[in-house]
């Protein structure tokens, strides 16, 4: 785990509250949900696509689905959750507006973090060596690289503003630092997050 | 046979049949009722002093009580020794574990072999049609007349997963969690047509009867082996019979006849074979049609998720597994998807295996470790240590 997607965790965590009925899209083995649970005593929900992933969370006793985000949040009801979370998975979707809209039906708020490809080091990778960027957020080469729907802070901004979503709170995340408030409409933020966590609401 | 030291000696704690009064009969779904009942089960482990820690174990169409006890007949192991038994995901030490016989079977519980009451004969055709439910109902009755109000689990695979479902949907405040393993909740086309291969099987065998081969001191023991061929093809995967068998021949060279050239001709011959001495072909056929006609959504206009709505408290595990086709991960995707939509608490898991159905009662780990996971979280859950 890189010290940036730990901060994540800790924002993520921050932003809980007790008791919260939380559905973590994309959870992985379980590390968040299994956080939010001890932490917060949240009712949490996972979902998660790898049938590893989905085995180590039952072995840690968490309540995750095998599914796909793309095709089975429209199986939950609308208002199931408090809270949805998609931790650094939104640039893996096949159609991530579809993904931060079906999250804002089945919870009152949803947090999503994700890499921000306007950080200075990919934008910097791809001007001076005219290559694909691979960083400490984004380690993969091109060709094997999960991410698909990569955005910059003000692209995911466009997106919100699309879907009409009001951002309730964003937060910077660089290099394994505690989380720092921003406004993400800000030009300098867009170069200096190394990747966010936004909370939204519906507008 | 077994060491000391083995995962089942002393586990199984009682058990026998437990008969029912004629004035409490069994109210079936066709609109019968059925009395006397008896109920033919087995225990493992001890019930604790808050009668919190029981778990029913519902067995698949051709299994029976004999859950993690030697079976009386074959002389087997039980059914589920892999997965009940001292240090186990089913530890009998932590709970009190019941498997019954279901209704309309041949292993204790009143079926189409037991006597008509009516006539001092086996029932044969005369029994009624019975259900999924039916059988949940039955088990209902006998987990009361155990002493115990709520369950903690009920778990089942195959029919047993369809069992647990029906529980949910029928009695969702007497359990506490339900696991359904490459179960489904509702028998496809292609269910029903297999179904149909083996009772027509049976009904072709002269020996069948009308049903009523008992009275004739007769048994279609070779349409049942049949009917079990043809089913057990639908256990294993194409994979797992390639590579079990491949195109191995019996003996060297073709026999250019009809003998079992095959390895896996006499595999089926044997699988056929040795079921005729341990299950009764009526209740073959009961069985078979109460899977047939199970739709969990039918009483809920086709919408599962209404069937799962009363039961969002209860906390669900459906695993299922990759190369079964009998009940495809697809099935247990729309029950997983329904309990979603229901708002209930569900783990899902595919877990990856070439051995098709049959993986419930082989090696595993992956089916182990997610049991034990979700059992272990569920118990802290209710507080059971």
């Amino acid at each position: 785990m890189s010290p940036a997607l730990r901060e994540d965790f800790r924002e993520i965590l921050r932003l809980t509250p007790a008791g919260a009925r939380v559905l973590d899209v994309g959870c992985g083995e379980g590390d968040l949900l299994d956080l939010l649970t001890h932490e917060r005593g949240v009712d949490g929900q996972g979902l998660e696509i790898s049938a590893d992933g989905v085995s180590a969370c039952l072995a840690r006793g968490l309540a995750v689905v095998q599914g796909d985000a793309d095709r089975d949040l429209d199986s939950f009801p609308t208002g199931a959750f408090d809270m949805a979370i998609l931790s650094k998975t939104l640039q893996q979707m096949r159609d991530p507006r579809h993904v931060v809209s079906e999250l804002l039906r089945i919870a009152d708020r949803a947090v999503v973090s994700f890499p921000n490809f306007g950080h200075w080091r990919v934008r910097w990778a791809l001007l001076a060596r005219g290559r694909m960027p691979e960083t400490r957020a984004l380690p993969n080469p091109w060709w094997s690289t999960p991410n698909i729907h990569l955005c910059t802070l003000h692209d995911f901004l466009a997106l919100t503003d699309d879907l009409g979503l009001r951002i309730e709170a964003c937060a910077a995340l660089s290099g394994g630092r505690p989380a720092r408030p921003i406004d993400p409409r800000s030009a300098l933020e867009n170069w200096r997050a190394e990747a966010a966590v936004f909370v939204l609401r519906r507008g | 046979m077994k060491a000391l030291s083995s995962p089942h000696d002393g586990i199984e704690s009682g058990g026998g049949v437990w008969r029912f009064p004629a004035d409490r009969p069994l109210r079936l779904d066709s609109g019968a009722t059925l009395a006397p009942l008896e109920v033919a089960y087995r225990t493992y482990g001890h019930l604790n002093a808050d009668r919190s820690n029981a778990v029913l174990v519902m067995h698949a169409l051709t299994g029976d009580q004999y859950l993690a006890s030697t079976h009386p007949v074959t002389g087997k192991p039980g059914w589920w020794t892999r997965v009940v038994g001292r240090g186990l995901p089913l530890d009998p030490d932590r709970f009190f574990i019941i498997c019954a016989n279901v209704l309309g079977g041949c292993m204790g519980t009143t079926g189409p072999g037991s006597t008509d009451p009516a006539t001092g004969a086996p029932w044969g055709l005369a029994f009624p049609v019975i259900t999924i439910a039916d059988m949940v109902r039955a088990q209902a009755m006998l987990v009361e007349a155990l002493g115990i109000e709520t369950l903690f689990a009920v778990v089942g695979a195959s029919m047993g997963g369809m069992q647990a479902l029906q529980w949910a949907a029928d009695y969702p405040e007497r359990i506490f969690s339900a696991v359904c393993i490459a179960g489904a909740a509702r028998h496809s086309a292609q269910n029903i047509a297999f179904h149909e291969v083996g009772r027509a099987a049976i009904m072709a065998d002269p020996d069948w009867r009308g049903g009523a081969y008992e009275a004739a001191g007769v048994r279609p023991e070779k349409g049942l082996a049949v009917a079990r061929m043809a089913a057990h093809i639908t256990y294993l995967s194409e994979a797992a019979l390639q590579r079990k068998f491949g195109r191995e021949l019996q003996r060297d060279g073709l026999s250019w006849g009809f003998e079992t050239d095959f390895q896996v001709e006499s595999y089926l011959r044997h699988q056929g074979a040795s079921f005729v001495d341990r299950f009764d072909a009526n209740s073959y056929l009961y069985i078979t049609r109460a899977l047939d006609y199970f739709d969990l959504a039918a009483a809920y206009g086709g919408q599962l998720a209404s069937a799962f709505v009363p039961a969002r408290d209860v906390r669900f595990c459906v695993l299922s597994f990759s190369s079964d086709w009998l009940y495809a991960t697809a099935e247990s995707r729309h029950v997983v998807r329904a309990l979603n939509a229901a708002g209930c608490r569900a783990s899902y898991v595919e877990i990856e295996t070439d051995k098709g159905h049959d993986a419930i009662f082989l090696e595993e780990p992956a089916l182990d470790s997610a049991l034990r996971g979700f059992l272990a979280s569920a118990a802290e859950k209710r507080g059971l240590a």
